[in-house]
């Protein structure tokens, strides 16, 4: 591989606090050689000149579904890697609800090597929490970290037995695993698929309240505080949630927190008349919720934004809402949907690029997210400006319930390069 | 050319009756104006028009009805229509058959008109988006009926004259009721004051910005209103937990003749049936014709249903 250097381009890393034009030299290893300089070394080199771009860590992102195994026809390793690439992610954290479920070691095997084949992205699997996801036994949490597992989540399923989740936070506190929590009390969320509140009242549909969520994270904190152990609360929602973060983050308790792009971009009256794509877990709040999670950004009380990606086919969705699959794809348009806060002043760009590389990367204690010298040239160059309008059926998930068809965006992905490969471009 | 392709297209797309809240104030006085004229019909002794002749019309029913069922298949059969009831509640749904494909069988067969009573919210929605004929809902979860507050619309005129300025109470199970939905919207619109009454695990969160006052007290509730329309409490809510028992239900919202009189002197007293006698309503009171619109509710029912038959079927 030659040497290359991207000239004249913006470069903007949060994990060195750096934003300003210049030049990324990438050595021969697929490594950062040097960035942010203005003098060119090497003549042989590769020369691409970025002016009006910005380069970014390749983002990380802390969850999305693959289908493999199991549910190939919703998404394989093939297709989400070229989607991810398409919008700038180079790391993706894999939920282990596949079929079968993640959950022992031989299935791990099979997932890496499966991935290393097929997937052009860096995959870091997580496993279940507990056997078949079913909230009684813990999975083998120091054997499946030997074997590769980058964290621990029931996905969309939370642990109800609080003895159990005293005893995970204390077996994994001492061999310091990344347990990820769903937090959604089932006995207040049965049946419901929306949020409690006019919009459900009108559309007649079961809603469920936001304590759902607020009463499992307030559980797992108090337990934290007895076992600290690496928590992480995956996606939350609303705005009382967050008045508990902050409360227990000024008590020294400490954990990170997740939102998904959908909860900071959509609320519930974007679900209009039976919306099933917009059917998602956790649902869709209130507009003054979804301004809260912006706050709890902005003051990192929230420390983390995903995809929540989930790929479903048309059949599951074209249903009855209360009997529809939840989820919508969302990894390709993860930075340009987390730009449109930028756009809107909602947020300021360092925060949102902050939220997608070095924010995961730390919390998954992976060198990724960095363009520090010596990292590996995972970088996204985008453009700021450039608006385009999401159609679903450009969209490289082979899935294509995305909740924001139509929407117009500004910003998007010029070229993803992996390993100091240019993996994407358009 | 291009211009005569686009009316043909116009034409072509099939109106649906999903919901009041889809409705205009002007479309449904036209179905309340329309229905009038049939309830003379009704009562006569020949009772068959052809406004309908030559066209089919499906009823849809995923859940157990009778009135309404038995309404909609007469409202047809008046009308001169070809009507076929298919009971889906244990059909091919059973096998897996999903909503939309259960729908594209039957719109092979060139049906006019599809009635549909489904258990699952936006389910009409739904069908209305793969059908090219007209879809009309007939109940879907808890979201809409809207036939039913067109005829309890219509007996309420028929005996007060006008809805506007009326004061309306609803009670009971306001959570899981589509009357108690598709009412509220329809009495706004027409002009009423509505009032819903409910203990508060049975009021849905948000009630009041559908424009109506909530009350947990009778009294209160009561107080000044024309009409009274009493919901059915669904035996199953019981083992939900929603209320402790039957007893404490009747003794704080049971509809009794002592209770009654909280509301206005001559107000009138509605329920969309089936009745739980002695769990939502004295039993007495239910069978006073001085007081109980219930009988009159059932027959302009099928008014009620020839005039969105023959106003949506064209």
């Amino acid at each position: 591989m030659k040497e290359k250097i991207l000239t004249n381009v913006r470069i903007i890393d949060p994990s060195q606090k750096m934003d300003k034009i210049g030049n990324i030299i990438i050595d021969k290893k697929g490594k950062i050689k040097s960035i942010g300089k203005k003098s060119d070394t090497s003549n042989s080199a590769e020369k691409i000149d970025l002016k009006g771009m910005i380069a970014i860590p390749g983002l990380v992102d802390m969850k999305a579904f693959v289908g493999e195994p199991g549910f190939e026809y919703k998404e394989n390793f093939r297709t989400l890697s070229q989607a991810a690439l398409a919008g700038g992610v180079t790391s993706i954290v894999t939920m282990p609800n596949t079929k079968p479920i993640i959950d022992n070691v031989s299935m791990v095997d099979f997932i890496i090597r499966r991935g290393r084949d097929k997937a052009k992205v860096n995959l870091f699997p997580c496993a279940s929490i507990t056997r078949q996801k079913e909230g009684n036994q813990m999975t083998e949490f120091g054997l499946l970290k030997a074997r590769g597992i980058i964290g621990f989540s029931d996905v969309n399923k939370t642990i109800q037995n609080t003895e159990l989740m005293s005893r995970v936070m204390n077996y994994a506190s001492d061999i310091d695993v990344l347990i990820m929590q769903h937090a959604e009390d089932y006995e207040l969320a049965k049946n419901s698929c929306i949020n409690q509140g006019e919009v459900a009242t009108r559309l007649g549909l079961q809603g469920v309240s936001d304590i759902a969520e607020k009463i499992i994270i307030e559980r797992d904190l108090s337990l934290l505080s007895e076992f600290p152990c690496r928590y992480h609360i995956n996606q939350i929602s609303s705005k009382n949630s967050l008045n508990v973060i902050k409360k227990n983050k000024s008590n020294g308790i400490k954990f990170s927190t997740g939102v998904s792009i959908n909860n900071l971009s959509l609320n519930q009256n974007d679900i209009g008349e039976f919306r099933t794509f917009l059917k998602l877990s956790p649902p869709l709040r209130s507009e003054e919720d979804r301004i809260s999670l912006i706050e709890g950004i902005k003051n990192d009380l929230i420390d983390v934004i995903v995809s929540d990606h989930i790929p479903e086919d048309e059949e599951s969705k074209r249903l009855p809402f209360a009997q529809a699959a939840t989820g919508s794809i969302g990894i390709e348009t993860l930075l340009s949907l987390s730009l449109e806060l930028y756009h809107n002043e909602s947020l300021p760009l360092e925060k949102i690029i902050k939220c997608l590389t070095i924010n995961p990367a730390k919390i998954l204690k992976i060198n990724k997210g960095t363009l520090k010298e010596g990292s590996d040239a995972d970088i996204c160059i985008f453009d700021l400006e450039k608006p385009w309008v999401v159609k679903a059926e450009e969209l490289k998930s082979k899935s294509k319930n995305t909740a924001i068809e139509n929407r117009k965006l500004q910003g998007k992905v010029k070229m993803t390069f992996l390993n100091g490969e240019i993996a994407y471009s358009n | 050319m291009a211009t005569t392709k686009k009316v043909s297209a116009i034409k072509n797309t099939p109106k649906h009756l999903l919901g009041i809240q889809n409705l205009t104030v002007l479309e449904a006085k036209d179905i309340l104006n329309e229905a009038k004229s049939f309830i003379k019909l009704n009562r006569g002794s020949s009772k068959k028009l052809d406004v309908l002749r030559g066209k089919t019309q499906i009823n849809l029913f995923f859940e157990p009805s009778t009135r309404t069922q038995s309404s909609f298949d007469l409202a047809g059969k008046r009308l001169g229509a070809d009507v076929m009831t298919m009971n889906m509640s244990n059909s091919a749904l059973k096998k897996g058959e999903t909503l939309i494909d259960t729908a594209m069988t039957l719109n092979a067969m060139h049906p006019d008109i599809i009635v549909i009573r489904h258990q699952d919210s936006g389910a009409p929605n739904l069908l209305s988006q793969k059908v090219n004929c007209t879809v009309i809902n007939a109940g879907d979860g808890r979201r809409e009926h809207p036939t039913q507050a067109l005829l309890d619309a219509l007996t309420i005129i028929n005996r007060k004259g006008n809805i506007e300025g009326l004061k309306i109470a609803i009670c009971g199970d306001i959570l899981h009721s589509r009357v108690a939905r598709s009412n509220i919207y329809l009495m706004n619109m027409l002009g009423a004051e509505v009032n819903v009454i409910a203990p508060k695990t049975l009021m849905p969160k948000g009630i009041d910005n559908l424009g109506v006052k909530s009350f947990t007290d009778m009294k209160k509730g009561l107080d000044g209103c024309d009409i009274v329309m009493m919901l059915r409490l669904q035996n199953e809510r019981m083992q939900g937990s929603f209320l402790p028992s039957k007893r404490e239900y009747y003794e704080f919202f049971g509809l009794t003749p002592e209770k009654l009189k909280f509301a206005k002197k001559n107000a009138l007293l509605m329920h969309p049936g089936p009745m739980n006698r002695g769990v939502e309503i004295d039993t007495k009171l239910a069978d006073d014709i001085n007081v109980s619109l219930v009988k009159e509710q059932v027959e302009l029912g099928v008014a009620v249903r020839m005039a969105c038959l023959k106003l949506y079927c064209k």
